[in-house]
């Protein structure tokens, strides 16, 4: 499992999971997209280059989710695939492709990212993530 | 945790071990019931330990669970030693709702109302990635963020009436555009005038009943059956990303603070420290966005309205009211008169008479209010009330307030079955998505009739009409 949704009564809650911390960071990114639309029906078709430095890993993850926000207001951004990601040091290097919105089904819309509820944590070989979203 | 009941419609969470001040809850059992589901109350006992609090934390009816404060809050903070705390006014700063009368009756629009919705939905870009109609200069921006409804008026969207009939006369002028982030902007920029998704909404409504005569007429309410207009939205991507901002700010300024509390997104700045001003000229700025976004709004939708009634339909603001800020307000306390942050999170302001705030035209009677429902169900005007003013901050409802998640909503409901079910009540609907109408149709949310009976029961908002829906623009 890549990710799973947890009932929220005004927002959404999500975990996501991987082998490795930018597996799950990768997978919270795929769970965001999927709050607004079926991201297995997207093309690759547009690439963006993110690049981040922030405090600790939490403050990484809401840096880099929010960043994401940032391209779907200004641009129309839907997320299909995270190609690249590292994080190294509290820095995140990551390539991501996607399409522009044209008449996909998108029924929500994320506002913000919030600290709410927040953790990231290794258990065994596995790391989980989980974010509140505002929406 | 100990409640006490007041009243049939008041109940106060008893202070104990951080909590400076007591919790006043205003519901009915049945509300109270469903509002010790989640965390809320727990999160109102969170804001009663802040800085400089003062006099209680209040839960309105409609509270529900929030990041930090929970909706439905409202919280006032001393603005000499106290705090401001961009959570208690949310990420859409100055969501709020105004309503537009006509001179049209429900069976003028009946037979139109398809067309109608089709022209709206066509006229103001509803959902994501939809760009703005109104395309701004970075300058031009920046002016709409210092001057709020002015900026509209110079520019043709506005009439001298709207801009009387806003909350705040459609600006603050505390407001400093320098404060907000390039990032907000670029967010902003291509948003202005767009409806967004989620619960924002174009709603075409007639007037279902009337409970106070006297004072509807003077609200240009005159008759069961008339056909009025409500907007539902906020300040979108900019208002977001500056409540993003700030907290981001605070967080890596002043780690000895988020470290004591129990939820970081209860961060704040302490009222005398330069975030707090930065933070507030920001919101300001925001909150002006917001008023000209429902403007520009306003104005397609007049459009809209002549396009298929002809030049001669005339659609008059009502009211606009903000329902997430927070503002300077005078208030007494201990026998003092203290200036206050009153931060509104999910709250309206509800003023009663004689307040210079309010507009001439309803001063001798008190604010209206108007407090939006759900897509099948109602919503309804009030008026504000002096009890407000010494209960609650001069504060009462803002909606019907979610009780079911998306998640759920989503395995319950299907939207083309709600859809074809308020067809079945005369009730039409145009949005982008059928998940869309699932995850917002009426079963998830509380009975916004008992919402507003509370206030109305608590005498801090008196209903004055009720308003039911004919069609629903979605984003």
């Amino acid at each position: 499992m890549k990710y799973k949704y947890i009932s929220h009564t005004a927002d959404a809650k999500l975990q996501a999971f991987g082998k490795t911390l930018e597996e799950a960071f990768s997978n919270s990114a795929l769970a965001m997209f999927n709050i607004m639309t079926d991201t297995s029906k997207l093309k690759p078709r547009i690439k963006h280059k993110i690049s981040i430095k922030s405090e600790n890993q939490e403050a990484l993850l809401y840096d880099f989710l929010e960043k994401l926000v940032f391209f779907i207001d200004t641009e129309g951004f839907l997320l299909a695939k995270v190609n690249k990601l590292k994080i190294k040091d509290n820095k995140l290097e990551a390539e991501v492709s996607g399409e522009k919105f044209t008449n996909q089904d998108v029924h929500s819309y994320i506002k913000a990212v919030t600290y709410n509820d927040m953790f990231i944590r290794k258990e065994k070989e596995k790391y989980i993530v989980q974010v509140v979203l505002d929406i | 945790m100990e409640i006490k009941k007041i009243s049939d419609y008041e109940w106060e969470v008893q202070k104990e071990g951080a909590m400076k001040v007591p919790v006043r809850i205003y519901a009915s059992e049945k509300i109270l019931k469903k509002m010790q589901e989640d965390q809320c109350i727990k999160q109102g006992m969170n804001v009663a330990t802040l800085p400089g609090i003062q006099k209680r934390v209040i839960m309105l009816s409609d509270s529900h669970q929030g990041y930090g404060f929970a909706v439905g809050t409202v919280a006032a903070f001393d603005t000499e030693n106290g705090i401001i705390s961009p959570g208690g006014i949310g990420f859409d700063i100055n969501c709020g709702v105004r309503v537009l009368t006509t001179s049209l009756k429900k069976e003028d629009v009946e037979p139109k109302i398809k067309e109608l919705l089709e022209i709206m939905f066509r006229n103001v870009p509803p959902g994501v990635g939809e760009q703005s109609k109104f395309k701004l200069s970075k300058e031009e921006l920046d002016e709409v963020l210092k001057k709020g409804v002015d900026w509209a008026i110079e520019n043709g969207y506005a009439t001298e009436e709207d801009k009387r009939h806003c909350e705040e006369y459609g600006g603050l002028e505390q407001a400093d555009a320098s404060k907000v982030s390039d990032t907000a902007k670029k967010r902003g920029k291509s948003q202005l005038g767009t409806l967004g998704a989620g619960n924002h909404f174009l709603e075409v409504q007639s007037v279902n009943k009337i409970f106070n005569k006297e004072i509807a007429k003077k609200f240009g309410i005159n008759e069961e059956g008339q056909v009025v207009l409500m907007i539902h939205t906020g300040s979108r991507g900019l208002g977001h990303q500056t409540c993003s901002d700030y907290l981001r700010r605070i967080e890596r300024e002043s780690p000895e603070i988020i470290n004591k509390l129990p939820d970081k997104d209860l961060a704040y700045a302490p009222a005398d420290s330069k975030t707090a001003k930065d933070y507030f000229g920001a919101m300001c700025a925001a909150a002006n966005f917001a008023w000209v976004n429902r403007q520009l709004i306003t104005y397609q939708v007049r459009n809209s309205f002549q396009e298929v009634f002809g030049k001669e339909v005339e659609l008059k603001l009502l009211y606009d009211v903000c329902h997430n800020i927070a503002k300077i307000e005078e208030y007494e306390i201990n026998g003092k008169n203290k200036k206050l942050y009153i931060h509104r999170k999910g709250a309206t302001r509800a003023f009663g008479p004689g307040k210079k705030e309010v507009p001439e035209t309803y001063r001798d009677l008190g604010q209206p209010i108007i407090i939006p429902g759900t897509m099948g169900t109602a919503s309804y005007v009030l008026i504000g009330t002096n009890e407000a003013m010494q209960e609650t901050f001069s504060s009462t409802a803002h909606g019907a307030g979610r009780v079911m998640s998306r998640t759920q909503a989503n395995k319950t409901f299907r939207g083309e079955k709600i859809k074809q079910d308020l067809e079945k009540n005369n009730i039409f609907i145009k949005a982008t998505s059928w998940k869309g109408i699932a995850e917002e149709s009426p079963g998830v949310y509380k009975d916004i009739d008992e919402v507003v009976k509370v206030s109305d029961k608590v005498g801090i908002g008196k209903i004055v009409c009720r308003l039911t829906p004919l069609g629903v623009v979605k984003g």
